[in-house]
């Protein structure tokens, strides 16, 4: 498991076949997002379109996966049906410890299927097996399949995709286990686009482990740290819908397709809520004592005389603020509901709810009718929202099958691009300012996790556009080290730079231990330029002006200041890419 | 004389921390599997956990089983493993009723030895060391919460 280069597993889909090959590079990327950035410009086809058989789908794990606590994150990389640029996807769920013990340090999966097929793999066992019995049916079902399918119960991870990820949906996400996800920039429709309906990933390999005290001195202070510090307790605690009432609090969340950005009404979906009414209990990623994963409920009466079933839905912040806040659906059983719909149709939740309430404001506005959203769709209106989410799902029509490459193409074909919230793919969760709103729109995953811009927006500086870019570049580089390793993102305070240079130094890895700073910013590199290769310009990324007429806690966005942080961070992220070394 | 108890397992998220750290203390390896104590889902995640691991059986069928001696009875319950006299034969698995001897494909068995490693690891308190004479639980998780 401890080697000086990577062990990878490349699948061709089309005979069904794999082989095993050795990657140098361990020194140089450490695994993860650093290893996913290399196989990437090694295996993709720059000049093909994403949806070209010969292109890599890749997932990554790194050299502390399984070694230490939250080390529970696997890296997903692909030319995305989005933007037909290189991705970046990142789940939790068993992935990455079923990997570990499948004794892969990442696995490659080209071609594709003859039929619509499953790929199982273990540490002793290949196979693909046709599934055509599959193909069309929701997430839980072909969840319930593949589990009765497949062995291992408790040591497997199962990635499946739903009727969106068929339909090569932009926003289709691969479902991890359940609750977890590759959620953004259409993954999903990669699987799809390679008749591929789920994997499941057997971890039945077992390690020795270096000799000595150091190492499990060293992973129980780290344990210690992560469960018995408040360090971790916002995420275990409410978890992150916390964020609901803070934001609300200082005008900085989005609402109603940011037509505002705070409201008393929010108080029905706030973390508090959730956690009072509808939390049955708590789950955690393979390998992570934390339990950051919330678990509500819905119960739904289908027939008189009391007849009711009941479902069990994960929450988090970002799907309640996308198919609650911006849909404003203020009802926390509302919310669940919804997202268990969205759930069944294999859709990423953050982009479904704010392409949703595009089309809302769309269709109040005339510059859409109900000819297109087949349904009436009207902010607060939970129940048509879920007959919307089977219709993007499933492509029901033109509109939705425009809408599900994302709400800034079908603003592009019926006109109101001002007020589709897009910065790069939909938008996250935050309304707090300039540096977040430059942040996503020129970030490499145009995720809120890029950096933490966001938090850098609530520090209430003065605008410092220098500043600001420092801020974006040195953060992104931190994260980069993180998710080569990979960490889940929550761990960030545990783990700095001098604490994961111990963890990889007591497990044998030292060399990688002494050169984590230069690898952070090789990786950082490595990314922008797989990114570029495929086409991106920051220079041309423009912000909606939704955006611009946004009030904060701060007053109204300053917009010089937002426009000369765009130029810079572009000017930056390109004098970075071209860096030589 | 003292054997681990698993009797919060609703409590159980699947975090895996108890077979990582058996594995990891007991056993010297990076694995789920070489545990004295395995986690699996009921039927999938929505159903919640339970925790594979030996019931402290008096008799112990798989000490029964064993051909060539190699396990033999516990005081208090469970079994001691000689793994010198272990002829690899799997009998001991096929015995157990509840799925409790995990072998690896070498055949090497692996069981709970009631060291009580695992229970600090738990961030919800579902594992206790429990002593047979006086049915007292120590150890544990002294994280607030927890009782």
């Amino acid at each position: 498991m401890i080697r000086d280069h990577f062990r990878v597993l490349f699948v061709d889909l089309s005979s069904g076949r794999g082989i095993i090959e050795t990657v140098d590079g361990r020194d140089t990327v450490a695994g993860g997002s650093g290893l996913a950035a290399l196989l990437f410009d090694r295996y993709a086809l720059p000049d093909r379109p994403w949806d070209d058989p010969d292109q890599p789908l890749i997932f990554a794990i790194g050299p502390l996966t399984g070694a230490f606590p939250l080390m529970s994150k696997t890296v997903c990389a692909f030319k995305s049906p989005y933007h037909d640029q290189y991705a970046e996807s990142h789940a939790g769920g068993r992935s990455a410890l079923s990997l570990r013990f499948a004794d892969y340090d990442a696995l490659v999966i080209r071609g594709k299927a003859r039929t619509p097929s499953c790929l199982s793999l273990g540490s002793r066992h290949l196979d693909l097996k046709d599934v055509h019995f599959l193909w069309g049916m929701d997430l839980f079902k072909t969840g319930k399949m593949l589990r009765r399918m497949y062995k291992g119960a408790g040591h497997r991870s199962i990635w499946r995709i739903g009727p969106a990820g068929e339909n090569r949906s932009a926003m289709a996400c691969i479902n991890v286990d359940t609750y977890r996800h590759f959620g953004r920039l259409g993954c999903g429709a990669v699987m799809g686009a390679k008749n591929l309906k789920g994997i499941v990933v057997l971890g039945d390999g077992t390690f020795p482990l270096p000799e000595g005290k150091e190492y499990p001195k060293l992973f129980a202070e780290v344990h210690r740290k992560m469960t018995a510090t408040d360090m971790m307790e916002k995420y275990h605690n409410y978890g992150t819908p916390i964020n609901m009432a803070v934001l609300n609090g200082i005008h900085a969340l989005p609402i109603r397709n940011l037509q505002k950005t705070s409201d008393p009404q929010i108080e029905g979906i706030t973390g508090e809520t959730f956690a009072r009414d509808t939390l049955l209990r708590n789950a955690a990623c393979a390998g992570c004592p934390v339990g950051c994963i919330h678990l509500g409920f819905v119960r739904e009466r289908f027939m008189g005389e009391n007849r009711y079933l009941y479902r069990q839905v994960s929450y988090d912040h970002e799907p309640i603020f996308a198919c609650g806040a911006m849909l404003h659906v203020t009802n926390a059983f509302s919310v669940l509901a919804l997202l268990d719909t969205v759930e069944r149709e294999g859709l990423d939740v953050m982009s479904a709810g704010v392409a949703l309430a595009w089309a809302t404001e769309a269709l109040e506005k005339g510059v859409i009718s109900t000819k297109e959203t087949i349904v009436p769709l009207a902010f607060g209106d939970e129940k048509t929202y879920r007959e919307a989410v089977h219709h993007l799902g499933a492509a029901s029509n033109d509109f939705y099958r425009l809408l599900g490459q994302g709400a800034m193409q079908a603003a592009k074909h019926y006109g109101g691009e001002d007020f589709a919230c897009v910065l790069g793919q939909e938008m996250g969760g935050y309304a707090t300012g300039e540096v977040f709103f430059v942040s996503q729109a020129l970030g490499l995953r145009h995720s809120h996790l890029d950096t933490g811009g966001y938090s850098y927006d609530q520090k209430g500086k003065e605008p410092d556009v220098d500043g600001a870019v420092q801020f974006l570049l040195q953060d992104e580089r931190a994260r980069v080290l993180l998710t080569s390793m990979v960490s889940c993102l929550f761990a960030r305070g545990v783990y700095g730079e001098p604490v994961l240079a111990d963890c990889l130094r007591s497990i044998g890895y030292t060399t990688l231990a002494d050169s984590t700073g230069a690898l952070s910013g090789h990786v950082q590199k490595l990314r922008w330029q797989a990114r570029l290769k495929t086409g991106f310009d920051p220079r041309t990324v423009s912000i909606p002006k939704r955006f611009l007429e946004v009030e904060t806690w701060r007053g109204p966005i300053n917009e010089a200041y937002l426009h000369a942080l765009k130029d810079a961070y572009a000017e930056a992220i390109l004098t970075l890419a071209r860096t030589e070394g | 004389m003292k054997i681990l108890t698993a009797p919060r397992m609703e409590r159980c998220i699947g975090c895996h921390s108890c077979s990582l750290a058996c594995a990891r203390l007991v056993h010297k390896n990076l694995s789920w599997d070489t545990a004295g104590i395995r986690i699996s889902s009921s039927g999938g995640l929505s159903t919640g956990f339970e925790a594979r691991t030996r019931l402290a059986c008096l008799p112990a069928p798989c000490v029964e089983a064993c051909p060539t001696g190699a396990y033999s009875q516990r005081k208090g319950g469970g079994v001691v493993v000689k793994k010198s006299l272990c002829i690899r034969c799997g009998e001991c698995a096929k015995a157990c009723p509840v799925d409790a001897v995990f072998l690896d494909e070498t055949r090497e068995p692996f069981v709970c030895i009631h060291c009580g490693r695992c229970v600090s690891f738990c961030p919800h308190d579902c594992l206790e060391l429990m002593d047979v004479e006086t049915g007292r639980a120590e150890g544990g998780n002294a994280r607030e919460g927890a009782s």
